[in-house]
């Protein structure tokens, strides 16, 4: 397979287009946990009660279609190889929790990819939504309306004083998690960032790394989210989401500004560095592929870079993790075999550029 | 120092392994650690229910005497309908279903004020099919407050038009009670 029919089946058709702010907000993300009334939750339940499910699922929505979310395709988790569970889960499909422990797990995934609903995961029903760039409210409103879609034909453990009720307590009440996948390259290189999480964090609000371990946050980017459910309606909750990020956008601009004015050379030396890397590597290991991606995205946003377009950033830190690395090899690979990919995978799609 | 497996990256893990009271110490890097399992796919992620669960345990292991006798009632309480006990449900930090919430009720509140900040009661989205009598009680919530601000704030007209309101969505709640009793 070639290398440009290998990324269109790779990335997300929504992830090509170009939203708000999407110099900056790379992804809006709604997420809401729902449970069947009169089933024990999947942690507990018999697998009988859960093969019902599943079975009820894919016999309500499988190949159906719920305004424009096309053709939701079900698929079970114990019917696909653990080289393509991987690959959902990098592609933020299906979250790791549904590909390795989940048992009777399955998930309906919408043809545009902007849709997931996972079955069986901690909850019996997550209902996902993706936006590119800076859309929350689109977002709510879509999940909004596939829920109602769904609640046609399910009968959803709710109580009047507690809300929808969920496997853990973190998620009672709206069941909704809202997060926002941001890339901050200049807070993080002025260090700002470090010291604005404290005060995002007495908000109620969760900042971290979505790639890379513990605080460190591979590429730059940043995934900020809700952490109240219970006690606040959905919209508020979306709304102190919003003027946060909207914040670490001014700031984050004001800081690309300043750059440019005070170290002018010094970023765009830095830029074109690793511009030059990712061009001419040939074993490159994803901590550097990612800091790369990150100073190339933000050249291509300030100007120095002209002729790559501005989703390399999200393409290549997806394509370079080892589950589709090792798709595209079609075997598994050793930590050695797959940064000898990563780099001339990331040589071949820049060649894609030019 | 480098990475024991691939002695090529950094070791950024370090591991103390002890079997039988045999100590091995492990450091290897991200890499090497996932692909000889020494840390999981899933621990990549930062989980909040790990940590919750810890909090649980917290609370039920750092007790006074007066705390240790209500504990010793709790680990009676036990789910009718899933059979999770209120000891598994601390350890696990997990509900096991709906019915638990009921069942452990008088013990909750403490910890979704934790972890809600403060929050106990619900207030948004409520599903159309099965909540049409829920969203009316919130409704008379709503104005039975907005009531008590206008008779504050003395504003006796529109007092009165909220005041009949009331009664009417009151009278058709009890309507649709007894039609489905």
């Amino acid at each position: 397979m070639s290398l440009q029919q290998f990324m269109n089946e790779a990335i997300s058709p929504w992830m090509k287009e170009e939203g708000p702010d999407s110099d900056i907000v790379m992804s809006s993300r709604i997420r809401l946990a729902r449970n069947f009334e009169q089933v024990a939750f999947p942690i507990i339940a018999e697998p009988d009660n859960l093969e019902n499910i599943l079975t009820f699922i894919e016999k309500e929505f499988n190949h159906q279609s719920f305004k424009s979310y096309q053709d939701l395709e079900f698929l079970k988790m114990d019917d696909i190889k653990p080289i393509e569970k991987r690959v959902l889960v990098e592609k933020h499909l299906i979250s790791p929790h549904l590909a390795e422990k989940s048992k009777q797990g399955g998930v309906l995934i919408s043809n545009s990819e902007q849709v997931s609903i996972m079955v069986n995961e901690e909850d019996h029903i997550r209902v996902q939504l993706y936006f590119p760039g800076f859309q929350l409210d689109q977002a709510l409103d879509q999940a909004f309306e596939i829920d109602d879609w769904l609640e046609e034909k399910i009968n959803f453990a709710f109580d009047e004083d507690k809300g929808y009720l969920t496997s853990c307590p973190t998620n009672v009440g709206t069941g909704l998690r809202a997060s926002v996948m941001m890339h901050l390259p200049a807070l993080a290189l002025t260090q700002k960032i470090s010291r604005m999480i404290p005060a995002i964090n007495q908000l109620g609000l969760v900042v971290r790394g979505i790639y890379g371990e513990g605080s460190e946050a591979l590429g730059n980017i940043f995934q900020i989210s809700n952490q109240v459910t219970l006690g606040r309606s959905e919209k508020d909750i979306i709304q102190d989401l919003e003027s946060v990020v909207q914040k670490l956008v001014e700031q984050e601009r004001k800081a690309r500004q300043l750059l440019s004015e005070e170290t002018a050379l010094q970023l765009e030396d830095r830029i074109f560095r690793s511009y030059g890397i990712l061009e001419h590597s040939r074993i490159i290991e994803s901590k550097e592929t990612a800091k790369c991606l990150s100073d190339v995205r933000l050249g291509i946003d300030m100007g120095y870079i002209k002729h790559v377009s501005k989703t390399i950033l999200n393409e290549l830190m997806i394509l370079t993790q080892p589950g589709f690395l090792q798709q595209y090899a079609k075997k598994a690979l050793s930590p050695q075999d797959r940064d000898v990919l990563r780099a001339s995978l990331v040589r071949e799609r820049l060649n894609l550029e030019n | 120092m480098e990475c024991q497996e691939c002695h090529e990256r950094p070791a950024t893990l370090h591991f103390t392994k002890v079997i039988n009271g045999d100590k091995t110490e492990i450091h290897v890097c991200e890499h090497c650690a996932k692909e000889k399992g020494y840390v999981s796919y899933e621990e990549e992620a930062y989980s909040l229910h790990d940590l919750l669960s810890g909090l649980f345990n917290f609370d039920s292991v750092s007790l006074n005497e007066q705390k240790k006798n209500s504990f010793v009632t709790d680990q009676g309480l036990k789910c009718e309908k899933c059979g999770l006990t209120y000891q598994e449900f601390t350890h696990l930090g997990k509900f096991g279903c709906a019915e638990c919430y009921h069942t452990f009720s008088e013990r909750l509140n403490p910890i979704f004020r934790r972890v809600h900040s403060g929050n106990t009661r619900h207030d948004g989205k409520i599903p159309k099919r099965i909540g049409t009598d829920i969203h009316q009680r919130k409704e008379l919530h709503i104005l039975k407050d907005k009531l008590q601000q206008l008779i504050k704030a003395e504003e006796f007209e529109q007092a009165a038009q909220i005041r009949d309101q009331i009664k009417s969505l009151e009278r058709s709640i009890n309507q649709t009670g007894k039609g489905e009793g």
